[in-house]
Order: structure tokens, then C-alpha cells, then sequence
């Protein structure tokens, strides 16, 4: 199956970033109001999740973790139900189960989000052992962060997908953080991309902020992966610009280091990268803008109206 | 009757179940070298050796098992289970609850445990109530070679993740197995020797003490109803409390630790739920809350043979 991402174009991929933007930030408002509660947000991330996202094709699967908005969104998640989930409502992907830090949705093909930090890393494998055994076509694309590479199943996932063979996209969103400390605190080497070639994989590094290079990026390491049936390891080089999980005042973060990011952030490159060149015009851009901010209004009000589930769910879904 | 080992009744199940079902697999440190003979019917992408490493073997088996695979996993000693803790308790355990039921996890883990190799506490910790204290798991513990067998068979086809301990002092023991298909459902206990006196409750291999036990009692004059739980989770309560209710007496014996143990829960239910029918105070015979010593004394001195059934047995019929 040819990837439906080959015939996307940026202002596509803008529109996805603004989605997720405008999404994270009406989190952040509730949570202020004391109306939804706080989450692990992907601001400042989100060419990185979706620009790897629109490299997949239709049948491959992902596996994600408790930062997954830009992941769902960019597979085409419907707001209102992952809004529905954050707050505890029925309609929510989970039915209000899960809330925001392990929301899967099957049938969107993403699987199994865990949020214990590496979680993921230690189903992917499992997930590519079925793809690989029952001929099933699509890859696995895991996405994790440095501290999760900092975890030993990283190591034991990676040495067993090498030595299974398994169609495994590893994407390390490398933020900086690790939840309130600096990955320079806690982690030898800059680069998670480096820790590929012990195992036998190939690794790369891209600009995560540059949602064209992610792209680029992810379709060629996709491809590899899906040609040889061998892993990768994708490092997406990006930055968590708000706190680790709201509210967080982000009194630990050093201001230069925070203002030399918030610089390059992804969605106003992309958007001037796109006016600039004259492919969006700058009304159509504000178009687009209202577009995903009224979508995200319907949303909210799509989760608000719906019920928390009934107390008897409480104890359902807990065996097959 | 055909007689196997509990290890070649083992085999058999998977065997019969691999048979079967083409989306059984077989994986963990030396499964492929200890069962040659899988691997030649099944070939090598069903009989797998592993890395030495039980949280990814945990955790590959769990996504496997949500995505179309029914894996079994040899994580070899149950201590080692605590480097698969959250794979099979935060992942296989959890995932279906938090998804709201989209994914469901067939997989069974088989661990063995219990005094008999004078391995020590790292390789011998009787942990199960760990995992019936963790929700969307289910846990056996077979005392003969008929129920290794019958029980591995159901477990591979239940749809939850099971945890299934091998008391490895039974494993070589061997025993009548029923030829052909032979399937025990799980969340069944099953009464060994009827008795109206007191009940002797246990699973694994303190079955068979309790078994010797009843033995003695009888010969003075104490008729003594002996069940084997096999299953901790579900754990078939109308057995006990049925049988509590004829006999008015019940000792639970296990080799696990007393304290927070499987007899602890058993002992709770009989107390809330046959209180009436109780005309002696609930007895727990179990191992103490230390690490299981090497040393063979000191090992099998750790749980309860038939002399401490019988004394308990007594002094509760006295
Ligand atoms: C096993 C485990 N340890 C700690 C946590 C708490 N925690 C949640 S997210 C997080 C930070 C993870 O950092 P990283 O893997 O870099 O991902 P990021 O949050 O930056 O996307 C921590 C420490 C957890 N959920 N699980």
C-alpha cells in the first residue's frame, strides 16, 4: 500500500501543527479554570510528532506514551473524543479510563500507550513479532523520549529487535527534558541516535522543529524499514517548551536556553516558510487559523456535554 | 492411563495447543535448547530463545498477545518475574481496563518456584500473591501431572494474561495423565478426598502433605476433606465455603509466606462469608517471612510438611 502521507503538503502539516497547538492550549486554559485537568503537553514538539506521523502508512501501527497529542491528532484522532478522554468522559477513546497520559485508539492503529517512561519501548517488539509472523504489511513506529532511552528496556528492545529482525521505527523525541530535569543532568551523550550502531542499527538525528525535514527524515527511515524489515532509530532533535505537566511554573528551566527554542519554533517557521514562498497567503493562513480553533471550541463542547461513565465501569473491562 | 512428569505434561500441552492453533508461540532463555523437540515439529519461528533479559520478554509477549499472537513465556525462576513486574502488571495486567477494552492479552507466563533445588532465596520465592493481588491477571498453581497439563491447555486458550507457577519440586514427579484431549477449566478447585471433620486447603506441592496428612488423620479417627485450589485467580470460593460449611473446620496450607498471603484472602472470605458455620478459630500454616534459605534443612523446613498439618488438624478437632 502506498502511503496516503506521500501527496501531503506543508500547509497540510501546518494545519496538523496548529491542531495540536490549539488543542494543547485549551488543556492548559481548562486546566487554569479547574475544568480539565493537566497534561503532559507536546508545545514546542509538534513537527515532530507530526512530521513523522505523515510519513506512515494506513496499516502500520503506533505505539506512544503519556506526551501522544501530536501523534493522535496528526492519525486523524477526533478532538472532541480525545477532549472526552482528558476529562474523564464517556465518549473519551477509553471511555474516561485513561484520561490523557495512555490514550490508544485501535482503530487508528495506535497501540498500547503506556505511560511508564520506556513502557512502550518494551511492547513495540511484541506488536512487530505479530506484524512479522501473521504477514501483516505495516511498520511499527514507537516514539519515546530521552528519559525512557535512559531506561534499561530501551537497550533490551532495541538488542532484541535487531537480533528478531523486527519492522520496528524507533522515533526518540528528544525534548531535553526528563520530566523536571535537564537530560544533561542525567544522560551521557547528546545524541540517543548514537546508541543505534551497538545493536546493529542504523540511527540518524534530525531538526525536530522543521517539520518538512522530520518528514523527509521519517519517509526515508520508514521506507528503510519497511523494505529490509530491519529497525531504525529516528532521533527528533526538539524542545518541550511549557512544563513537564500543567501546571508547572518551569522555574527550572534556564531563560536563554528557553528563548534561543522558543526562536525556532516549528508552527511560526512553518508558517513563514509557507507565506514567504507565497503558498499561503497570509489571509488564507488566518483562515486556516480560525478553522482549527473553531474545531477545537465544537470539541470542547462536544466533552463538556458528555457524561462521566456510570460507576459500574469501574470494574469492567478488566478481564476478556 | 498414560504417566508423565509434570515437564512432559508441559510439553504435551504445548505441543497439543501449538497443533492447534497456529498463533501459539513458544519463547525464553533456552525454551529452543531445553524443548528440541517443539522446535523440530514447529520450527524456529515458534520456539524461540531469548536474550537473557524478562522485562522485553515480557513485554514482547504482551504486545504479541494484543495484537494476534498467543504467547507462552519461560521466565525460568519466579524471582526473575520481578524484572517483568511491569510489563506483565502496569502492561498485560492493565492496558484492556485503560484502553476501555481494545486490546485483550492471551498469554501465559510459567515460573517455577518452591523449595527442592537448594537454590536459594533468588531463585525460590513462592511470589504468586503478588499477582493475584494485580488486577486483570490469573494465576495457577497445579499440584499433579493431570492439572499441569489440563490447566497449561486452558490457560493458552483464555484471552487474560495467567501467570503459571511450577512447584519445582513436583516437576519431575511423575504422575497419571488422561489420554487425549484433556482440558481443566480455570477457577476450579477440586476436592481430593472428601471429609466432614476439617478442611485442608492448599495448591502446589503442600497438596500432597496435606494429602499424607489426611492419611494419618483418618487413622485417628479425624475425616479430613482435602481441595486443591490449582487456580489462586479466579479462585472458586463456592469450594471453600461449601466445604467449610460441612466440615466447620478449616487449615489453609501453603509454602508461600503467611504474612499477606493466598490463605490470608481465604481466611477473610471464610470469616465474612461462613462465620455461622465455623466451630473452631481459621488456621494458616505457611512459610515465614524471610528469603528461603540454600541450606536443605532450613529449605524444606520452610513449609509446612504433614506432621505440622496433622498437629494443627488435631488441636483444631480437639
Ligand atoms: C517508570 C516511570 N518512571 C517515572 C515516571 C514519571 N514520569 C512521567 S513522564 C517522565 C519524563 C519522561 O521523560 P522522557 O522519556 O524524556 O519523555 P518526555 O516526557 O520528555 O516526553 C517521568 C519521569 C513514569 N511515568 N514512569
Amino acid at each position: 500500500m502506498k502511503p496516503k502521507s506521500q501527496i501531503v503538503d506543508e500547509t497540510t502539516l501546518l494545519e496538523q501543527m496548529l491542531l495540536v497547538r490549539a488543542y494543547e492550549e485549551a488543556i492548559v486554559a481548562g486546566s487554569v479554570a479547574g475544568k480539565v485537568p493537566g497534561t503532559c503537553t507536546s508545545v514546542g514538539q509538534e513537527a515532530a510528532g507530526v512530521g513523522v506521523v505523515s510519513a506512515l502508512a494506513g496499516d502500520d501501527l503506533i505505539l506512544t506514551n503519556h506526551r501522544s497529542a501530536a501523534h493522535l491528532l496528526a492519525r486523524g484522532a477526533d478532538p472532541g473524543r480525545l477532549l472526552a478522554e482528558v476529562m474523564g468522559r464517556r465518549d473519551g477513546y477509553c471511555k474516561g479510563k485513561s484520561g490523557s497520559l495512555h490514550i490508544s485508539v485501535r482503530e487508528l492503529g495506535v497501540m498500547l500507550t503506556s505511560t511508564i517512561v520506556g513502557g512502550e519501548l518494551s511492547l513495540a517488539t511484541g506488536v512487530a513479532l505479530s506484524q512479522k509472523m501473521l504477514g501483516r504489511p505495516g511498520i511499527v513506529a514507537c516514539f519515546f523520549g530521552d528519559g525512557a532511552a535512559c531506561e534499561g528496556v530501551f537497550h533490551e528492545s532495541l538488542n532484541l529487535a535487531s537480533v528478531w529482525q523486527l519492522p520496528i521505527l524507533y522515533i526518540c523525541e528528544n525534548n531535553q527534558w526528563q520530566a523536571f530535569v535537564h537530560r544533561r543532568e542525567t544522560m551521557k551523550g547528546e545524541h540517543i541516535s548514537e546508541r543505534a550502531a551497538p545493536y546493529g542499527i542504523d540511527g540518524a538525528t534530525v531538526d525536530g522543529n522543521d517539520v518538512l525535514a522530520v518528514r523527509s527524515a521519517a519517509l526515508a527511515a520508514a521506507e528503510g524499514v519497511r523494505s529490509s524489515g530491519r529497525p531504525f532509530l529516528l532521533e527528533t532533535w526538539t524542545y518541550r517548551s511549557r512544563g513537564h505537566f500543567e501546571p508547572d511554573d518551569q522555574a527550572y528551566v534556564d531563560p536563554a536556553e528557553h528563548a534561543a527554542w522558543l526562536a525556532r519554533d516549528p508552527i511560526a517557521r512553518s508558517r513563514q516558510r509557507l507565506v514567504d514562498s507565497g503558498r499561503l497567503p497570509p489571509e488564507e493562513a488566518a483562515a486556516l487559523e480560525r478553522r482549527v480553533r473553531e474545531r477545537i471550541v465544537a470539541a470542547l463542547a462536544f466533552a463538556d456535554a458528555s457524561p462521566f461513565p456510570a460507576l459500574d465501569e469501574m470494574t469492567t473491562d478488566v478481564y476478556a | 492411563m498414560p504417566t508423565l512428569t509434570p515437564f512432559e505434561a508441559i510439553g504435551a500441552a504445548l505441543a497439543e495447543e501449538m497443533r492447534r492453533d497456529p498463533t501459539v508461540l513458544v519463547f525464553g532463555e533456552g525454551v529452543a535448547t531445553k524443548r528440541h523437540d517443539l522446535v523440530d515439529e514447529f520450527g524456529p519461528a515458534r520456539v524461540r530463545n531469548t536474550p537473557l533479559a524478562e522485562g522485553i520478554i515480557a513485554g514482547t509477549a504482551a504486545g504479541a498477545a494484543a495484537t494476534g499472537l498467543r504467547p507462552v513465556i519461560d521466565l525460568l525462576f519466579a524471582p526473575f518475574l520481578c524484572y517483568a513486574m511491569d510489563e506483565l502488571v502496569n502492561s498485560a495486567g492493565k492496558l484492556r481496563f485503560i484502553s476501555g477494552g481494545q486490546f485483550a492479552f492471551p498469554l501465559v507466563t510459567l515460573a517455577m518456584t518452591g523449595g527442592g533445588w537448594g537454590v536459594g532465596a533468588q531463585h525460590n520465592h513462592n511470589n504468586e500473591a503478588w499477582f493475584v493481588h494485580s488486577p486483570g491477571l490469573k494465576v495457577l498453581m497445579p499440584s499433579s501431572a493431570a492439572d499441569f497439563k489440563g490447566l497449561l491447555k486452558s490457560a493458552i486458550r483464555d484471552d487474560n494474561p495467567v501467570l503459571f507457577f511450577i512447584d519445582l519440586a513436583l516437576l519431575h514427579q511423575p504422575g497419571e495423565v488422561p489420554d487425549g484431549e484433556h482440558v481443566v477449566p480455570l477457577g476450579k478447585a477440586k476436592v481430593l478426598r472428601p471429609g466432614s471433620d476439617v478442611t485442608l486447603l492448599s495448591y502446589g506441592k503442600t497438596v500432597h502433605a496435606c494429602l499424607a496428612a489426611a492419611e494419618q488423620l483418618a487413622a485417628a479417627g479425624i475425616v479430613a476433606e482435602v481441595i486443591d485450589l490449582r487456580s489462586l485467580k479466579p479462585l472458586d470460593e463456592a469450594a471453600f465455603l461449601t466445604s467449610v460449611h460441612k466440615t466447620g473446620r478449616l487449615l489453609v496450607v501453603h509454602e508461600a509466606a503467611r504474612i499477606a498471603g493466598v490463605g490470608a484472602e481465604i481466611a477473610a472470605q471464610v470469616a465474612e462469608r461462613a462465620f455461622a458455620s465455623l466451630r473452631a478459630p481459621i488456621v494458616r500454616l505457611g512459610g515465614p517471612d524471610a528469603p528461603a534459605a540454600a541450606s536443605h534443612p532450613l529449605e524444606q523446613a520452610f513449609a509446612p510438611d504433614a506432621a505440622a498439618i496433622v498437629a494443627a488438624a488435631r488441636s483444631l478437632c480437639r
